[in-house]
Parts: C-alpha cells; structure tokens; sequence
C-alpha cells in the first residue's frame, strides 16, 4: 500500500489507519494535533432551473449576510489593526446594497442562488477593475466575498484558514501571502502543504514564525478532516492514524526538545570540538532582534533596500542601512551581498528589458552589464559605512559565474578599501572552478537554493519539481564538496547560506564535507547547534560519504538520520 | 432635481476610509442620493462598490443629485460638504 492510499483509508474509515506520508521537511520541529484543511474556492455546478425562486432569493441573501457578519465578526476578534481594518472594509462590501440589488435582478431573470451571487460579484468586480489603480486592487475582496458566499449557499466549507476553536494543524493545498494573514500561531501547531517547494511561501512563513512545516506531500489534502496527525519538520514526515494520547505525548516531547534547545548556546561546534560558525540570514538590521545567539550574520540581503523603488536608494540612504548593520552585529562579522536583482526580484528602476528566461538572463552581478554604476555607487556606500563604523564587512556579490567575472569584482570592491571580498556559489561552473575564484577572492558563500534550480535544471516555483531542489540531492552535494575541497587547499572559508545549511541532519553532510560556516534564519540556529554538539568531526565525515553515494535523497536522509543517532545512543 | 457639484478634496480619492465615511453618511440620510462623475451614470451613493466604482481620485468633480423632496437640499449639503473635506488629512491629524 502506498502512503497515499494509507492516508486515503484513513480519511473515510472511524479507525484510520496508521501511515506515513513523506514530503519535504522545510521547517524543523516535531508537534501533532487534529487536521484542519483550508478550503479552496467553491465551484460552482451547472445552472439548475429554479423550481422555488423564493427559496433561491432566500438562500443568496442569507449567504451574503452570513458572509458581512463573520467578516465583521473575524474583524472584531483580531489584535492586528490592520488586519482588522481589512476586514471591517471586506465587511461593508458584502453587505452592500448595490450587491444585493444585483443578485436580486439575476435572481428575478431566472438564476439559481449560487449563480446570482456568482455573477453579481462577478459584475461589481469588472466595474472595479475598469476604475483602475487603486480601485482595481479592491477586485480581490470581491473575489473573497464571491467564494465565502457561494460556499454558503452550496454549504460547503468556508474558504480561508479554518477556525475550528481548538488548536489544528493547517492543511492546505499551497498557502498564499493573502491566506496568512490572519494565522494565529497561538492554535496553528503545524503546516502541511501538497504543493510548494523548499522555497515557497509557505516554507518562509514557517520558519519565520518557528512552525514545524512539510511540503511536496503527496496525499495530504486527503487526510481526513479533525482526524490526529503528528508533523515532522525536519524529516519531511506526516504520520497519520494516531490517538489523542499519542498526539499529547509528540506534544510533550516536543516541548522538551524545545526546552533542551533553548539551552544549547554559543559557538558552533561539534561534539569533539571542530568549530562551525554558525551565521543568521537577515534583510535589513531589523532582523537581529534581540537575544539571537549567533556568531554573526552570513548573508545580509541588500536588496530589499531596493524592492519597491521607483528610484535607486541613494548613497547617503545606502551607507546609513549598512551601518546600522554593521554596529548591531556585536564581533562585527558581517557578509554583505551586493544587490540581488532579477528573475523573482525585478526592479523597476534598473530599466532591464524583459527576457523570455529571466532566470537564465541579466540577474545578480551580471546587471553591472548594463548598469554598472548601481553596483559601484553601492560598493561605495558599503565601503563609507565600513569607515564609519569601524568594522571591516565581507563582502560578496551573487551570480558570480567565472573567474574573470570574479577579478573584475575584486578589483573595484578592493579599490574601494573593502579587503575581504568572496563570491556566492549559485552557477554549477562557478563550483566546478571554485579553486580558480578563490585565487581572486577570500571567501565563497555557497546559496543552495539557487544551485540547485541551476544544476537540476528545475525551476525554484515549480511545486511539480520539488523533489529535484532537494537538497539531499547528491548532485548538489558534490558540488558543494567541490568549493569545500578548493577552500581548504586556499586556506580560505567556504559557507553554506541557502536553505540547506538550516537543516540539522544535513548540517552535519555539510561540516563533513567540510564547510566552515552555515547560515540560515534564526529559529534554525539552534537545532542545528545542538545537533552539531552531539556529532563527532568523524561522524560528519561519515555522514558526507553516505550523501555523496546515495542515489535518493530519501535514501541519504534516512541512512544519515540511523548512523547519527546509533551514534548518539553509543 | 436639486443637485450639487463638488470637486473630490480627499488625497486618495473617494476611496478606502473616505469612500466608507461618504457611504455611511449617505446611508445614514433619509433621502436616496445619487452620485455621478461627469455625464456618467449616476449611482446610488449608499453603494460603496458602486462609488468606488467611480474611480474619483483627489480633484475629480462629482455631482450628487436627489429626487424633489423634504430634506433633499440638507442631505445634498451635508454629503457634498464631506467630499469638499480632505478626509484622509483628518485622519492623519487624528481628528
């Protein structure tokens, strides 16, 4: 039986079945809880002739009042003013009278309820959209108003994230920015999705607020409705067929496993001493909060200084952002990235004309192609900000390709005074020629994700192709073992700072490999050291030999996952 | 018919919180009120989709109309007042 078909027994029997569905883990921690699934939009059936047009009138106007009072009622419970605001407009839509006269003229022209609503929000949304600008954004209310009511009428589940009173874990096809944000993590335990990748939405969120998460399950919107599932995070796993008990008892654990975490400080370090810096990804110095226990920031992305600009930062804007970056970081060690721009990150001020394959075309430090005064009056601000706070930035700029690209970024960074300059590692020909660059550079910060999109040939946002971005893939392994070997006949550092490096198991493939640092958002930081505590330099380098032979990923994960843990118990 | 033009004062227009505030006091009036920009359709102005819908930005004159009556020259007055205020500055101020 597969674990799909285990999942589908358990959703229609009393007594589900026990079973594992596999995914991939995208955020570490284990929790259990009941499943709650968020609905997709209603579809709507055929057209039906009336037989009571009374009862159709009846019925669509009950569901847009339903619809006005639980928005103005969700409105009311949120402690996010904004968010309640949102909901308070979303409200006064729905209740008003210009809809309701639609639906009643479709009503009297013969429609059956869920129709007349259909299309009279349908009708109310075209006129936004022909008002244009601001207007026009309000056309997605009407769609959220046009799903919540026809489900309504056709008595289905409300769309959205469910609110069942008790706390659930969230099942959903993907989740969208939109969907989020009324996610209370007060009675969300976990989150499993059938679609996204390793980088999608839902991933981010979940790391972000510390939510154990699996993505890429296959089966997982058929898991039955309130029935007891527990999560695992960090393997990918959602195990079905549970008790209550059972689910308290993954809880309690859980809670322990939070609490030895907690108490797992300082410097990375593996059982037997090798020192692993452990690094924090951040945007800006709003990221650093306070109390994160790390040993600096590994990757500080400059660009979303430039996100959403009709213009390019200034210089003056620039160097105050970097150096409130640089003074916050206690020990000063920070990596700056140069501006990231491109493919999933345009910027209108660049003026970059449209490419059919953004991802393969003008992005990262090849826009000093076509704009390179953008790069050198940042190299500028990087290099003022570093004077002013005294501290001495790495700095690195992405998409770096080949050695003669890397030369040429060494040359106007160090010209500038900037004296430790690296390169990230995201094209296949750049690791393969990692020994070349590092004789141009200091250091090189490997960004997993994108290797991974380019060596797989598998793009980032494609949820079909998840399983080729794993990045247990030993592909990418032996490319990042590649940069590891040229690093230590340089005598120069060599970091992990995508997706991979936040993953406690693969920590320990990677300091086998022999990567000197990883770096990753701060709810990662302390599984991966506590697990980096309890793993001898030997065992790392075993765990390295068992990836770089595998052919499956899950193979890899699992012999890993085994051999570290007899480890542990020995 | 009585009615009344008024040039929109509010910076975002009669949208968000100044289209609300114009739909709850046409609502609150005891006549219906309608609104139109130019020669265009006029629409109810209890409607908010039908007032956004106008797509009236910061400087757009509008004209509000009622049917002959007790209290239509009031509620003209009083809703092409609201429009002629900046509503959004109020709230910034935080009147």
């Amino acid at each position: 039986m597969t674990s799909a078909e285990g999942a589908r027994t358990a959703g229609t029997e009393r007594a589900p079945a026990a079973g594992t569905l596999r995914g991939l883990g995208v955020s570490p921690g284990r929790a259990a809880g009941r499943v709650c699934r968020m609905a997709g939009p209603p579809r709507l059936p055929a057209r039906l002739p009336v037989a009571d047009a009374a009862r159709e009138a009846a019925l669509a106007l009950r569901a847009l009042e339903e619809v006005a009072a639980d928005l103005a009622a969700r409105a009311g419970r949120t402690s996010d003013a904004e968010a309640g605001a949102i909901l308070e407009a979303q409200s006064f839509m729905a209740a008003d009278p210009g809809l309701r006269e639609t639906v009643e003229e479709n009503l009297a022209a013969g429609m059956d309820a869920g129709h007349a609503v259909d299309a009279a929000c349908d009708h109310h949304r075209r006129a936004l959209l022909e008002a244009g600008g601001y207007f026009a954004e309000r056309a997605a209310d009407l769609d959220d108003i046009r799903n919540r009511a026809v489900a309504a009428v056709l008595g289905l589940p409300v769309p959205g994230i469910p609110d069942p009173g008790h706390p659930f874990v969230l099942v959903a096809e993907d989740l969208a920015p939109a969907d989020t944000v009324n996610l209370d993590p007060a009675t969300v335990l976990a989150l499993v999705t059938e679609k996204g990748g390793p980088t999608s939405h839902t991933a981010i969120l979940a790391r972000s607020r510390g939510l154990p998460a699996v993505v890429a399950c296959r089966g997982a919107l058929e898991i039955g409705e309130g029935s007891w599932v527990s999560v695992d995070g960090t393997a990918g796993e959602v195990g079905t067929g549970l008790g209550e008990q059972d689910a308290e008892e993954i809880l309690r654990r859980a809670a322990g496993e939070r609490r030895r975490l907690a108490a797992s400080t300082g410097p990375g370090r593996t059982a037997d001493g090798h020192g692993v810096e452990l690094l924090l990804n951040i945007g800006s110095a709003a990221d650093l909060g306070s109390g994160v226990d790390a040993e600096g920031v590994g990757l500080f992305r400059t660009e979303f200084l430039f996100l959403g600009r009709k213009d390019a930062p200034g210089f003056e804007e620039q160097v105050a952002a970097y150096e409130a970056v640089l003074r916050a970081v206690p020990g000063g060690k920070v990596v700056v990235r140069t501006l990231d721009a491109g493919t999933d990150k345009p910027l209108p001020f660049l003026g970059l004309p449209e490419e059919p394959n953004p991802a393969l075309g003008v992005r990262g430090l090849r826009v000093g192609r076509l704009r390179q005064e953008v790069l050198d009056v940042q190299l500028d601000a990087v290099a003022e900000a570093a004077r002013a706070s005294g501290v001495r930035p790495w700095v690195m700029a992405p998409m770096v390709t080949t050695a003669g690209e890397a030369a040429d970024f060494a040359a106007r960074a160090r010209a500038r005074g900037i004296t430790r300059v690296g390169a990230m590692i995201e094209v296949p020909a750049a690791a393969l020629r990692a020994d070349h660059l590092l004789r141009e550079l200091d250091f090189l910060s490997i960004g997993t994700n994108d290797l991974s999109q380019y060596a797989f040939a598998a793009d980032r946002q494609h949820g079909e192709l998840a399983d080729l971005l794993d990045p247990w893939q030993a592909g990418l392994l032996r490319l990042v073992a590649e940069c590891a070997r040229a690093g230590r006949a340089a005598g120069k550092p060599v970091g992990v700072c995508g997706e991979a490096a936040a993953d406690p198991l693969l920590a320990t493939v990677l300091t086998g490999l022999g990567v000197t640092s990883l770096s990753m958002s701060a709810p990662s930081l302390a599984p991966v050291r506590e697990r980096l505590a309890r793993t001898s330099l030997a065992r790392c380098e075993a765990n390295a030999r068992i990836a770089l032979d595998a052919d499956d990923p899950a193979v890899a994960r699992k012999a890993v996952a085994e051999e570290t843990a007899a480890g542990h118990a020995a | 018919m009585p009615e009344r033009t008024v040039t929109i004062a509010s910076r975002t227009g009669l949208h968000a919180r100044p289209a609300k505030l114009f739909v709850q006091a046409a609502q609150a009036q005891g006549v219906p009120v309608r609104i139109r920009v130019g020669d265009g359709r006029p629409a109810p102005a209890t409607s908010m989709l039908a007032v956004l819908a106008l797509g009236a930005v910061q400087g757009t004159e509008v004209t509000l109309t009622a049917d002959d009556g007790p209290g239509a020259e009031a509620a003209l007055d009083s809703l092409a007042a609201l429009l002629a205020r900046d509503l959004d500055a109020e709230q910034a101020s935080g009147a």
